[in-house]
């Protein structure tokens, strides 16, 4: 089987030399090829890796990554009903199988490995390593137990090797309260509500899906600051979550009412128009009561949380969310029109900085009167945050590194042109925790285009006369360590594996949910 | 298995491989054991995540061969029918390419090397001192949308520049519209390429990939914000 597998693989060689890689493949194995360290390999690190080997065609790029598996949130974060946005990792895997590239995964910058020592060893680190914390509340009452952030349960449900001990506990309420409008508040939303006949059929971690077979939650709201003119999410997203059998929405029909505000935020924006409509006939076309057996899911808007509550007798346990009733403040009449007000006109300004497109952010500011929800569960969809490594220059109100279209910008100069030669970043921790997959092809190409322009220009030191010892060099660090570096073809074997074990409970893939059971396989 | 024991045997496997030769022979090593062209490896295998929408992809395959074929054509007549599409790149120059009736223009653009996604970089910086080239063969490897059809990504994105032929589509789904929400450089005659199948009216389209539209107007369209 080997050989023959060897055969192929030979013959597809040879095949693709002689059809379309031409002479310049070899040509490519140079000895002091410009060496490039991803750091994350999730999609932006792997956009960041293609465009690279494409651009410089004698790069060396290495992708590397804390978890023994490669492609970050796609793994992690896109929820498993969503097999069709997770084909992605096909065009990575190739991107991760091209002669110039490798990954290696299960050792982590900061512990394993310094950023000072990554970029002794290579020409240009890119750090791609995303946000795995949480924005905080900080209201009273925030860790209580039964609070958890939307992050961690979609880790708990995605198999995450970190997020298996979560276990939410399902059991002991009907009612669950997300913070939050975003899709990562809509995938939790649809992951709750969702018949469990369903999630058999995903990838979902089986230590979720039987969680979820038991669970008491019937009721699901989902609390927004703003208005549905403002909603964060998308109209897909939004569309499946409406669109799940036999559930009853509920949205407060004076939460529609149009603001001339909000009329010009539809004008001027699709996404916001489109999730407006969707909104809006979900909540004429709903019936007015749910039937006995049904699930509801409640919209819920103009509320921000205030405090949260405990049951009592010092349990430690959530029992409820108080909120404050907000109106939304600070607008502004047209993205190119009449400004309204002053702080309207900052926002404006900010917006146009920052390149977000349409028009500016209402704030939602409390009104001093409150409400208050039951509930037994609470998960906090309000935003991811990135986090600093050791020597990294780090805007901690920002959450990200402060750069210069992917350039870093060293921190104590206190000169705005100073940069941190050879390093760079992408995704989250370039721009914020935002965006599609798809944003991170743009934010690469920008980082790489960077990159380029350096290298042409001398900023990075020519690789025939400094050439660094890159890929060899760090695994050497590694091993002088006992840090035992996982490649590309281990997560083949855990990849194949998954799909075996999954193949038996006719599910895709049966997610291996801990590094003992990863690594185990990784090595046979 | 204890955790440090299965560690030093997988770092163990890579530095062997390293220390068996120079660095050459390990790249040289990774790249037999993983071509990376797929278009000439044996057909890459969709992901047994995609079943439930592979669904739609053979059945848009079916459409395609059963037209191509013209296995069960009733005259033969259709056979090999091709009409002629131009794709305008990011600088405006145009590509006339000849596109099966039932291909979608996604497909379309693989079949000839045309990079649907973001720009490229084809000779924008060329330096003999740091062998730093343009590699041409990876623009075919990357005119992939990346979820290969299936309506949920929007890396596809391409403009319709007339908006006579932009009429003769059917009206994008619910579910294309809401992958065109997320696109980059959204105008009014934007489609997704994997959704846009050719048919025998398209004939003479003019196909622009996003970047190119800022350097060139639209026929017939005047931008407005979205
Ligand atoms: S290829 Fe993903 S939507 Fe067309």
């Amino acid at each position: 089987m080997a050989i023959f597998d060897q055969a192929i693989r030979r013959l597809s060689l040879s095949l693709s030399l002689s059809r379309r890689r031409s002479s310049l493949s070899f040509s490519t194995l140079s000895s002091n090829p410009l060496r490039v360290c991803v750091v994350g390999a999730g999609p932006a690190g792997f956009y960041t890796a293609e465009k690279m080997l494409k651009a410089h065609h004698g790069a060396e790029v290495d992708i590397i990554d804390r978890l023994p598996t490669p492609f970050g949130l796609v793994r992690s974060g896109v929820a498993p009903d969503h097999p069709e946005t997770k084909i992605v990792m096909n065009q990575f895997s190739k991107a991760a199988q091209h002669e110039r590239c490798s990954f290696f995964g299960n050792f982590t910058l900061g512990s394993s490995v310094s950023l000072s020592e990554l970029r002794e060893l290579y020409h240009v680190v890119v750090l791609a390593y995303g946000a795995e914390s949480d924005r905080a509340l900080g209201i009273p009452g925030e860790y209580l137990s039964g609070i958890h952030s939307a992050r961690e349960f979609v880790w708990w449900y995605n198999g995450h090797p970190d997020g298996k001990n979560l276990s939410p506990d399902l059991k002991s309420t009907d009612t669950a309260v997300i913070l939050g409008q975003g899709n990562v508040a809509l995938d939790a939303a649809r992951i709750l509500l969702q018949s469990t006949s369903v999630l058999a059929t995903t990838d979902i971690a089986s230590h979720a899906l039987e969680a979820l077979e038991q669970s008491s939650i019937r009721k699901v709201y989902l609390v927004g600051r703003r208005g549905p003119a403002q909603a964060a999410c998308t109209a897909k997203e939004l569309r499946e979550v409406l669109g799940i059998k036999d559930l009853y929405i509920h949205i407060n029909e004076v939460d529609l009412h149009k603001s001339p505000e909000d009329e010009e935020v539809l004008k001027n924006n699709r996404i916001h128009r489109r999730v407006y409509e969707l909104l809006s006939k979900a909540a004429t076309s709903a019936p007015s009561h749910p039937s006995s057996s049904q699930r509801e899911l409640h919209f819920v808007f103009f509320r921000k949380p205030d405090r949260f509550l405990d049951s009592g007798e010092g349990s430690g346990r959530v029992a409820g969310v108080h909120f404050e009733k907000t109106v939304l403040k600070g607008a502004f009449l047209s993205i190119n029109g009449v400004v309204v007000t002053a702080l309207s006109h900052l926002l404006y300004v900010a917006q146009h900085l920052n390149r977000t497109v349409g028009p500016g952010k209402q704030i939602a500011v409390g009104t001093g009167s409150y409400e208050y929800l039951d509930c037994g569960l609470v998960l906090k969809s309000i935003g991811y945050k990135s986090l600093p490594v050791d020597g990294l220059p780090f805007d901690h109100e920002k959450g990200v590194v402060p750069n210069i279209k992917g350039r870093v910008l060293a921190e104590t100069s206190g000169d705005p042109t100073q940069l941190e030669k050879g390093l760079y970043v992408c995704g989250w921790l370039k721009r914020g925790p935002t965006g599609i997959i798809a944003t991170n092809l743009y934010c690469a190409e920008e980082t790489v285009a960077s990159i380029s322009e350096d290298v042409h220009q001398g900023e990075i030191a020519p690789t025939s006369t400094f050439p660094k010892p890159g890929r060899q060099g760090l695994l050497q660090l590694l091993d002088n360590r006992d840090v035992r570096a996982v490649p590309f073809s281990a997560w083949e074997k855990i990849d194949s594996e998954e799909r075996r074990l999954g193949n038996l409970r006719s599910k895709p893939r049966e997610k291996l949910t801990t590094y003992e059971n990863l690594l185990k396989v990784a090595t046979e | 298995m204890s955790r440090s024991r299965l560690f030093s045997r997988i770092g163990a496997g890579i530095v062997k491989e390293l220390s068996r030769g120079q660095c050459t022979a390990f790249y040289r090593t990774s790249f037999i054991q993983r071509p990376y062209s797929a278009r000439w490896q044996p057909q890459v295998e969709l992901h047994p995540e995609t079943k439930g929408h592979q669904g739609t992809i053979s059945q848009k395959h079916r459409q395609f061969s059963s037209t191509a074929t013209g296995s069960d054509s009733a005259d033969g007549s259709d056979l090999n029918e091709m009409i002629s599409v131009a794709f305008v790149d990011k600088d405006g120059e145009e590509t006339d390419i000849k596109v099966p009736i039932g291909m979608s223009m996604l497909e379309a653009a693989h079949e000839n090397d045309i990079e649907l996604e973001g720009k490229d970089y084809n000779a924008i910086f060329l330096d003999q001192h740091i062998s730093f080239l343009v590699d041409y063969n990876w623009v075919l490897c990357f005119c992939t949308g990346a979820c290969e059809g299936s309506l949920a990504c929007s890396t596809c994105h391409v403009i319709v520049t007339d908006m006579e032929y932009y009429n003769k589509l059917e009206d994008p789904t619910d579910e294309e519209n809401d992958m065109l929400d997320l696109a980059f450089g959204l105008t009014e005659t934007s489609r997704l390429g994997c959704q846009v199948i050719a048919k025998p009216e398209l004939n003479g389209m003019r196909i622009a990939l996003p970047a190119a539209t800022r350097n060139f107007a639209v026929d017939g369209y005047v931008p407005k914000p979205h």
